[in-house]
């Protein structure tokens, strides 16, 4: 299987303290990682490393087996956050369509269009993003983040924010893009709901796995009292 | 792996950054009109403080202007970049595939058509205010203030890229700044004295070949540094 992301000996340091300390994992083409801890674990840094806006203290993290920074490393990353990452100013259509531009995308009307429909938020793309709810925002957020049909999805508590319907296009959204060959990481505090798409769970503490392991077969109650315990 | 489009260049991505920051605060219009109301009010204020008697107007109009000019245009770069810290947005761009130097070239690009515009205005202003006869050198005056927007701009925006995630932003970017603003504002109000006085602007070509030197160099290195700004 193809290889999507791989982190060798992650290590980043602010100060004196390790905010990631040794990761090292492969996730392959279709397979998705949903990664828990409580807060302060290192999820968040580790996403931002994998999505090459911070650099590494030591080791090396590659997206297809180009090493980031690189801006083709850059190319096939989405990366949705628990902030818009908008323009409020801008209206949700431009909004998405600057970052279609940006990619260097061909059709980008095309694009821009189907990825406001796949949030359903096609009907307020319009609006400027001040005057819509957070969990519009946090849609037009996700719609931006994949205009350009990443290869990796690096998804930080993207759930914030979103209704039930909202919640329900992205994890629809998430398992097209993982059944395409994406790989995805969903960092969550939320077990059920980051297994329910994974094929692998790890738990983070103090910026290391606590555990790794293949999410086939996990039960969920189990793992959910384990990680209690784990980071109590 | 699917195909990854061709992302735009630094000069296309550049332009793209620089419109979007145009449309932006063209919609808001809120750094251009504090902008504005900070250089009339300093025009009016030095106004009030000048003794006619102690000092022509041809000798204290070039210290009115470039100062103005200056902290005017320390309003709007710092703006520049506030627009990039609300809810993350600069995380979205630095996560595009495109060359990290073009964020400053658009930067810089729509602040030099901020700057110009505030001395559109301001210009007019001082030369109402000190009744002085600019229509001679108009052209002269024009070519200047764009050759010394260029350097004030390329300088001020590599700090407020630099500051804008610090708690003191507002208060680091103009002394971190000021220094470097010297070598321009110094030849610049002695070739607009020069030429209020009405001499030849080639009398002042030497300053005008200082000037040009430290827009080249300040162009040069603050793009090349920008980038390792970035990092956290």
């Amino acid at each position: 299987m193809t290889t999507r992301i791989e982190a060798a000996g992650l290590v980043r340091a602010f100060g004196a303290r390790r905010a990631v300390d040794g990761l090292s994992f492969t996730l392959a083409a279709g397979e998705c990682l949903a990664l828990f801890g409580p807060n302060g674990a290192g999820k968040s840094t580790a996403l931002r490393l994998l999505a090459g806006l911070l650099s590494p203290t030591r080791g090396r993290a590659s997206i297809g087996g180009v090493r980031l920074p690189a801006p083709e490393a850059r190319a096939r990353v989405g990366l949705i956050s628990h902030r818009s990452m908008l323009y409020e100013a801008l209206t949700a259509r431009e909004n998405v369509r600057f970052s279609a531009q940006l990619h260097g995308l061909r059709d980008v009307d095309q694009a821009v269009e189907r990825a406001l429909v796949a949030l359903r938020v096609a009907d307020r793309a319009d609006v400027p993003v001040r005057a819509l709810s957070r969990g519009l925002q946090q849609r037009v957020a996700i719609a931006r983040a994949i205009v350009h049909g990443p290869d990796v999805l690096l998804a930080d508590e993207p759930y914030t924010g979103l209704d039930e319907q909202g919640g329900a296009a992205l994890t629809t959204l998430l398992r097209e893009r993982r059944d395409a060959g994406a790989a995805l990481i969903v960092v969550t505090h939320h077990l059920h709901e980051g297994l329910a798409l994974a094929t692998h769970a790890a738990i983070m503490r103090a910026g290391r796995f606590a555990r790794f392991e293949r999410a086939e077969g996990l039960e969920r109650d189990r793992y959910a009292a384990e990680y209690r315990e784990l980071v109590a | 792996m699917s195909g990854v489009p061709a992302a735009p260049g630094l000069l296309g991505a550049a332009w793209m950054i620089a419109r979007k920051d145009l449309a932006i605060e063209f919609r808001t219009r809120s750094a251009f009109l504090s902008a504005l109301v900070l250089s009339l009010l300093s025009i009016v204020i030095f106004y009030f403080a000048w003794d006619p008697t102690a000092i022509g107007a041809a000798d204290l109009a070039p210290g009115v202007l470039w100062v103005t000019f200056t902290f005017s245009g320390l309003l709007g770069m710092h703006r520049s970049f506030g627009v990039e810290s609300h809810d993350g947005a600069m995380d979205a761009l630095l996560t595009a595939p495109v060359p990290r130097q073009s964020i400053f070239l658009g930067k810089a690009l729509a602040n030099l058509v901020f700057v110009l515009g505030v001395q559109a205005v301001a210009l007019p202003a001082v030369a109402l205010f000190y009744n002085l006869p600019v229509g001679p050198a108009f052209g002269a005056l024009a070519l200047l203030m764009l050759l010394a927007s260029i350097g004030l701009v390329a300088v001020g925006t590599m700090f407020a890229g630099m500051t804008a995630n610090t708690r003191l932003a507002e208060l680091l970017l103009p002394v971190l700044a000021m220094p470097f603003f010297v070598p321009i504002v110094m030849p610049a109000a002695k070739t607009t004295a020069l030429l209020l006085a009405g001499r030849p602007i080639g009398e002042a070509f030497a300053w005008l070949r200082i000037l040009l030197a430290f827009d080249l160099v300040f162009a040069y290195v603050c793009m090349l540094v920008f980038p390792l700004t970035l990092d956290d």
